[in-house]
């Protein structure tokens, strides 16, 4: 662990980072329209983390991302998740109400009858949910990743 | 208001939920703040679940649906009279477990805030510990096996990390991983029994397969899959193995609510017993089998629990021994009210004392988990062998600890008394021998913890324990908290039978009640 890959791998790492990280966006983002979702845009962010821990030193990882910052990643998508289902109380609905759906606005657009290309603003809470999901696991599996890394150094450190 | 109290069930989950996801956030901002914090929210889960109790033994089932637009409309107009949504259906039985659940959940998080001050990652433990909390709240209270499923892995997860918090040198973290894999295991044996059950019913709402249920060769291998896997997480004996190795090794304030997890899980298991495949499979043949079950853990886990040396591996195999009463007793019941040999006074009596123990249980062995915490906590070490004289200065954890020990054996003025007193006489009824094997028991468990305690408290003052304090406050209220109840319900058992158990037993056999409260009539 102590030596960092070629300049080469890390160069494509760092390229690659920025197009994995829009297409697992993209994934979390269309989760109520497509296959995939939340959990898996949020492992494909989170992939791309950790191509960047593969490519290059773990020290220099922690230099540009803290752990602080995807546990804060982590946290935050859970309480967006439980707040979106809990603000339906104030508002006099039933817990984990779809407050949003055909109310216009922010996701609020009605779905119109039969086959269509598939419009991103509508579904009310369910995309927020899913982004709030996608927040919290590409935390959380980078988090993991981390630590298990951290693991191998001290293990090698050990012998 | 109205909201407020329309939506407690979904409340009951999301308070703990939102306790736990926003503990690592305030735990920045300092210990204090988190104290206040943690409180704050089991206090409001503890609230609540007594307030959904008292609501469901007032007024009656309460069939809660997630996100629907009014209260009452759980099944859509539109869908065929099948409830679509996430259901929780609270029936008095429910309602019985989740009393159980919400005290045991308050004073553990009292008694926790300080046996963890030492610890260092409070914020990770208060999480979990408030995951676990959901689970078992879930556990309770959902009438959908998918989503059951799904909080019996919150449960598996949270409870595996939480074992193997106090790493130990490895000893902790190997017990964890125990209770991972063989809860996962489990869990995967229970996904399998309702991927079978939906194949053919095409739903997963409990209500809904109970009323369609055809007994069809698939379906009891589901069932077999269901017991199995159940039965493995209450920690029944040919499947008991990890409990001695979680149950010693988590901090004890979890293992309490461990105790209680497991008892969510025998819930299920009744609950699939007599509610799922109600009035479908043969009584006779589940209900010895359950009495085998019942019979063979209480006798295994106490004759395992004499030799023990360390004191919470000792309250472990008794945990075992004691799931087997409330086995024997919801067994007998089982077998006892579909013969005709027997009164249907016999099998009530026999039932209502399975499911009376699981409180008393829950109560009596979380306090005599957290003595042994306290001892821990004061001590540093849970070895018989180097403790002793401890009575001269922890007077009050003594004197928990005595009313714990004497409620176990099955003492008169104590709750266990009272519960396996209905077990005796009715299991005599139905069958003497075995009622003479669960007051051997009964016997042999007073012996071994009049050993604990003489060894423990009893003796002169040992040198390396000369000044060894009383526990803190927060722990001897917590404590105290529960050898008051523990108290209470062995005075007036009957008050408590007639208001708490009594209902439960019966919503437990009427499945016909639990269908048509979710179906509406049908």
């Amino acid at each position: 662990m102590s030596d960092c890959m070629s300049k080469l791998v890390r160069t494509t790492a760092d390229v690659m980072f920025l197009f994995i990280t829009v297409f697992g966006f993209y994934i979390v983002l269309h989760g109520h329209l497509t296959p995939g979702g939340g959990f898996q845009g949020g492992a494909i962010v989170a992939g791309g983390f950790i191509l960047l821990i593969v490519a290059n030193r773990l020290e220099d990882f922690l230099k540009w991302f803290q752990k602080r910052s995807f546990q804060s990643c982590e946290v935050s998508g859970l309480v967006l998740f439980i707040g979106t289902a809990l603000a339906a109380i104030p508002l006099g609905y039933i817990f984990f109400k779809n407050f949003l759906n055909g109310a216009g606005g922010l996701f609020g657009q009605a779905v119109p009858f039969g086959i269509n290309s598939g419009i991103l603003n509508t579904a009310g809470t369910i995309p927020i949910m899913n982004i709030a999901v996608g927040i919290e696991v590409l935390g959380g599996l980078s988090i993991i990743v981390l630590y298990m890394t951290s693991g191998i150094r001290s293990h090698e450190e050990g012998e | 208001m109205d909201i407020i109290l329309d939506n407690l069930p979904g409340l009951l989950i999301a308070i703990p939920l939102l306790g736990a996801f926003l503990t690592p956030v305030l735990s920045r901002a300092g210990d204090n703040v988190r104290n206040v914090w943690v409180m704050v929210i089991t206090t409001l889960s503890s609230l609540c679940g007594l307030l959904v109790a008292s609501r469901v033994l007032e007024a009656g089932t309460i069939v809660y649906a997630f996100g629907v637009d009014t209260i009452s409309n759980v099944i859509p107009l539109d869908s065929g009279g099948i409830p679509i949504r996430i259901i929780f259906t609270i029936d008095p039985i429910n309602a019985f477990m989740l009393i159980i659940a919400a005290v045991v959940g308050f004073c553990i998080t009292l008694y926790s805030i300080s046996s963890m001050e030492k610890l260092s990652g409070k914020d990770g433990f208060f999480t979990l510990l408030f995951l676990l909390v959901a689970s078992v709240y879930g556990m309770i209270a959902t009438g959908d096996l998918f989503n059951f499923f799904v909080f019996l892995e919150i449960s598996s997860l949270a409870g595996a990390a939480l074992v193997a918090y106090r790493i130990d040198k490895g000893v902790a973290t190997e017990a964890g991983f125990k209770y991972a894999a063989l809860s996962t295991l489990g869990g995967m044996l229970f996904l399998v029994g309702v991927g079978l059950l939906y194949a053919q019913y095409n739903s997963l709402n409990m209500a809904v397969i109970a009323d369609r249920m055809q007994l069809t060769g698939l379906d009891i291998m589901a069932f077999v899959l269901f017991f199995t896997a159940l039965a493995m997480k209450c920690g029944a004996v040919p499947m008991h193995f990890w409990t001695p190795d979680s149950y010693t090794m988590a901090p004890s304030s979890v293992t309490a609510f461990l105790v209680v997890s497991s008892q969510a899980s025998l819930y299920a298991l009744f609950r699939v017993c007599f509610t799922l495949y109600g009035g479908q499979i043969n009584p006779l043949t589940v209900g010895w089998v359950i009495i085998i079950l019942g019979v063979l853990s209480m006798f295994i886990g106490v004759t395992m629990a004499i030799p023990q040396k360390d004191v919470k591996r000792l309250m472990a195999y008794h945990a075992v021994s004691q799931t087997g009463y409330m086995l024997l007793g919801v067994g007998v019941g089982l077998a006892a009210l579909s013969s005709t040999c027997f009164s249907q006074g016999v099998g009530m009596m026999a039932l209502k004392g399975g499911l009376f123990h699981i409180m008393n249980h829950a109560l009596y062995k979380g306090l005599l988990f957290l003595t042994a915490g306290v001892i821990m906590y004061r001590c540093g070490t849970r070895n018989l062998n180097q403790l002793g004289g401890l009575g001269h200065n922890m007077k009050w954890t003594m004197i928990f600890f005595m009313i714990g020990a004497l409620a176990i054996a099955g003492i008169p003025p104590f709750n266990g008394f009272a519960s396996k007193l209905l077990i005796y006489e009715s299991t005599f009824l139905f069958n003497p021998l075995i009622a003479v094997i669960a007051m051997v028991v009964s016997i042999l468990t007073l012996a071994s913890f009049v050993k604990v305690f003489h060894s423990m408290f009893m003796g002169p003052k040992l040198p390396e324990y000369q000044d060894v304090e009383e526990a803190p406050k927060p722990m001897l209220i917590a404590m105290g908290i529960l050898a008051v109840l523990v108290i209470l319900f062995g005075i007036f058992p009957q008050q408590v039978v007639d208001t708490l158990v009594t209902p439960a037993a019966f919503a437990l056999v009427d499945y016909h009640g639990y269908i048509s409260a979710v179906l509406g009539g049908a």
